[in-house]
């Protein structure tokens, strides 16, 4: 993260901490205040998440462990605002996001937040270097794209380069191994610079030794860039890498 | 920016996408190709009905006619004088037309038009359609030795047949005419006579008599009938070649048979010498008019004032300077003139209906085409639908990444855009392309099915006309983008709706 986006987030902090939002503390960067979520199949109401409280702290790597749907992806989903809770408050900042408008929550998705999934979800049509700047391509439109691409697709390369990518940055998706695309994901929800990054069984598809090495790069990213890390997995051997670890029983955070 | 990149990347990869839009590019082909040529056929003919019958008619309702043109053009003058090019009279009368033919007599009914040779051409293209070069230069009602044209100087393609027949028609063909029907008279009548030569003898005085009133007789090697000038598909039709056959030629002779202004009117009939053919290619002219010198008309019509020698006329033909409208002047002529007495009307009155006719086929023609591609529209819509249902994930991907439904509408509304874009320009080259070469086009249809498309011997062109009109061109391709882009609203709209959960979660 760059200094001057540190400083920023540091102001806003204290403009936050000077409003009086006093219920919120200091480091805390991603609050969730009994949150509650269910699916109607049919006339049934299925409840999966019935009332998650937990607290994610500026840069810290959090596990979150649970079986097979007992709904990590449901609690990710909400987090990264791309579903609304049916009850409950998502904070981040300090402030409110669940409830945010569209366009405000397209752009915190867009700026603030980098997502990682267990089905890599990149986009076929687009090579490995036209993925990661996917993301900028949203941001931006054709001409202010054009013009910043240089810059744009210097720092795309610099980041699948980290991620040991360098040199695949032609090739479609469908020619990657799992490990090189789930790489690539990584890359594409780092170009944004985001503050917070979900990741939802990023090791899911993945061999143990390539999950090893996925995890090792959230690791280095998480200590380098002080980047913070919400990981959802059903491995304890890979939520072992984290600081720390909760679980998700019927719907609930256990520490 | 991603919207292009996919959009191209989508048109790169769904090839199946611009199966769909291929019945669009047909739909746009087929209707700049109708248009063009149902265009040029409304441009021939109305260049062809106003040539013929020039700009501004003024008629007389009565057959008996105006009694003084001289009078009534003045009059005419007076109104709209600034405006008018040319006048001339005209009487015009139902007539029958017959002639002969190897040992047959051959009918026809026809209009029989008096005209003044003199201004004649001048309120019309009544010249331009002559097939001598000098009766298209100053007509003339006098019989030419020879010359008349073997091409048809109107046809533009140099592979219309040649008309073998007009190369000896004039004096030459009529001496040659005369000098056969004599002989054969003779040859007749030396067979009869031939068994009682001396019964005949006696009588040699009156016969001498009789030799010098055949002196001052109509000589046909030597002389003419009035001149008559016959639209040229009344002695002539086309074979499927194309050839045009002549059953008379301009040299012989003809019979017209009209009625008298007299009450009641009688008919009477007199001979004529054809000396030209009127081809203005609108079959219905070329197969009803006759003309011949007005003055002659008149007088065997008894319309002549035997005190002041004026003759009486049917109509006037009124040829206005360029840019004029019609219907302007014929408004202020039916104004001064009582609508009782005289008839004014312009070329299109006169033939409104043919022309609302073809433009009524013209219209429904479109229409249907237009459905065609509107039908394109749902196959669009179909394949687009699939398509978004496809590309599910990769919405909710997008959405992820913080696109907003807006941002992935515009993905798939600029799809069908460009697809559309794609299939209407290809459809208009084609288009274009199909009408620059639709004569090589129709002859080498013909040549494979062994039928002609085009028959000449059915039009009287010898090629399609066709005229393309950029407006018409534009208004059809910007429709059938306009339904490319109805199309894909609907699979671009459930795009935008779809959860970005559901999508990602969709496999
Ligand atoms: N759209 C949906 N409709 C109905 N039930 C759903 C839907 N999405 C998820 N579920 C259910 O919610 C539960 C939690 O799902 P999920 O969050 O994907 O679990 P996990 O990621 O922990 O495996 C599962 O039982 C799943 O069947
Ligand atoms: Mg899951």
């Amino acid at each position: 993260m760059s200094n001057a986006e540190m400083t920023m987030a540091k102001t806003r902090h204290d403009r936050f901490a000077a409003a009086g939002t006093e219920h919120v503390e200091h480091c805390d960067q991603l609050r969730t205040i009994d949150l509650h979520k269910s699916y109607r199949k049919g006339p049934v109401e299925v409840p999966v998440l019935r009332g998650v409280d937990m607290e994610v702290r500026q840069g810290e790597f959090l596990a979150i462990v649970g079986q097979s749907g007992c709904g990590k992806s449901t609690l990710l989903h909400l987090l990264g605002t791309l579903d609304a809770p049916d009850r409950g408050e998502i904070h981040y900042d300090g402030r409110r996001i669940d409830n945010l408008p569209a366009t405000e929550r397209d752009h915190l998705r867009n700026r603030r937040f980098g997502m990682i999934f267990q089905f890599y979800h990149l986009l076929p049509e687009l090579n490995t270097l036209e993925n990661v700047l996917a993301p900028l391509m949203i941001r931006h439109g054709t001409w202010s794209f054009l013009s910043r691409r240089r810059k744009y697709r210097s720092q795309a390369k610099e980041l699948l380069e980290m991620v040991g990518l360098g040199h695949r940055l032609k090739h479609r998706p469908r020619e990657l191994s799992g490990g090189e695309m789930q790489r690539a994901a990584i890359a594409r929800a780092l170009v944004v610079q985001p503050r917070l990054l979900l990741a939802d069984e990023p090791t899911g598809n993945l061999d143990q030794s390539t999950g090893v090495e996925i995890i090792r790069i959230l690791r280095a990213l998480n200590l380098q860039r002080n980047l913070t890390i919400v990981m959802v997995t059903h491995d304890r051997s890979i939520a072992d890498q984290a600081d720390r670890i909760v679980r998700l029983v019927e719907g609930r955070i256990e520490e | 920016m991603y919207k292009l990149l996919l959009c191209w990347r989508y048109l790169r990869t769904r090839y199946i996408a611009l199966a769909s839009i291929i019945s669009v590019t047909l739909g746009v082909a087929t209707m700049i190709v109708v248009n063009s040529v149902m265009q040029g056929f409304t441009g021939e003919m109305q260049n062809r009905i106003r040539g013929a019958i020039s700009d501004v008619i003024f008629e007389a309702r009565s057959l008996g006619g105006m009694p003084d043109y001289e009078m009534h053009a003045d009059h005419i003058r007076k109104i709209a004088g600034d405006r008018i090019e040319a006048l001339s009279p005209m009487v015009v009368v139902p007539a029958m037309l017959n002639f002969r033919y190897g040992n047959n007599w051959i009918t026809r009914q026809v209009d029989l038009v008096g005209i003044d040779e003199q201004s004649q051409s001048n309120v019309s293209d009544f010249g331009k359609y002559l097939q001598h070069p000098a009766n298209r230069q100053a007509m003339s009602f006098d019989l030419h030795e020879d010359g008349y044209d073997v091409r048809d100087h109107q046809s533009v393609a140099e592979e219309a047949p040649e008309r073998k027949q007009m190369a000896y028609a004039g004096w030459k063909h009529r001496r040659e005419a005369a000098r056969i029907r004599t002989f054969q008279r003779q040859y007749l009548r030396t067979e009869k006579k031939a068994p009682a030569p001396s019964a005949t003898s006696p009588s040699a005085d009156p016969f001498a008599g009789h030799s010098v009133v055949e002196e001052n007789r109509f000589d046909p090697a030597q002389q003419q009938h009035a001149g008559a000038v016959l639209g040229i598909a009344l002695t002539s039709y086309r074979t499927p070649e194309g050839e045009d056959r002549f059953q008379a030629v301009p040299g012989d002779d003809l019979k017209l048979t009209f009625p008298t202004v007299g009450q009641p009117p009688k008919a009477v009939s007199d001979s004529f010498t054809i000396v030209d053919f009127y081809e203005s290619k609108m079959s219905e002219y070329d197969s009803k008019f006759v003309f011949v010198p007005i003055r002659k008309l008149q007088e065997l019509r008894g319309m002549i004032d035997p005190t002041t020698g004026v003759g009486r006329i049917n109509a006037i033909q009124i040829r206005l300077k360029p840019g004029t409208d019609g219907e302007a002047v014929r408004d202020e002529l039916r104004k001064a003139f009582p609508p009782e007495l005289y008839c004014v009307s312009t070329w299109r009155d006169k033939q409104g209906a043919l022309l609302a006719a073809v433009d009524m086929e013209t219209r429904i023609l479109n229409i249907l085409l237009f459905l065609i591609i509107a039908v394109a529209g749902f196959g669009i819509l179909a394949i687009f639908y699939m398509i978004v249902v496809e590309k599910t994930r990769d919405i909710g991907i997008l959405k992820s990444l913080g696109a907003s439904s807006r941002g992935v509408m515009g993905i798939f509304l600029g799809y069908g855009l460009s697809l559309g874009m794609i299939g209407s320009g290809v459809g208009m080259v084609l288009g274009l392309l199909f009408v620059h070469y639709i004569n090589e086009i129709a002859d080498f249809i013909g040549w494979l099915t062994g039928q002609p498309v085009f028959d000449p011997s059915i039009y009287y062109f010898h090629e399609i006309p066709a005229v393309v009109l950029p407006w018409t061109v534009f208004w059809i391709v910007f429709g059938a983008l306009a339904i490319a882009v109805l199309a894909s609203i609907l699979p671009a709209r459930r795009a935008a709706r779809l959860h970005p959960v559901e999508a990602l979660r969709y496999e």
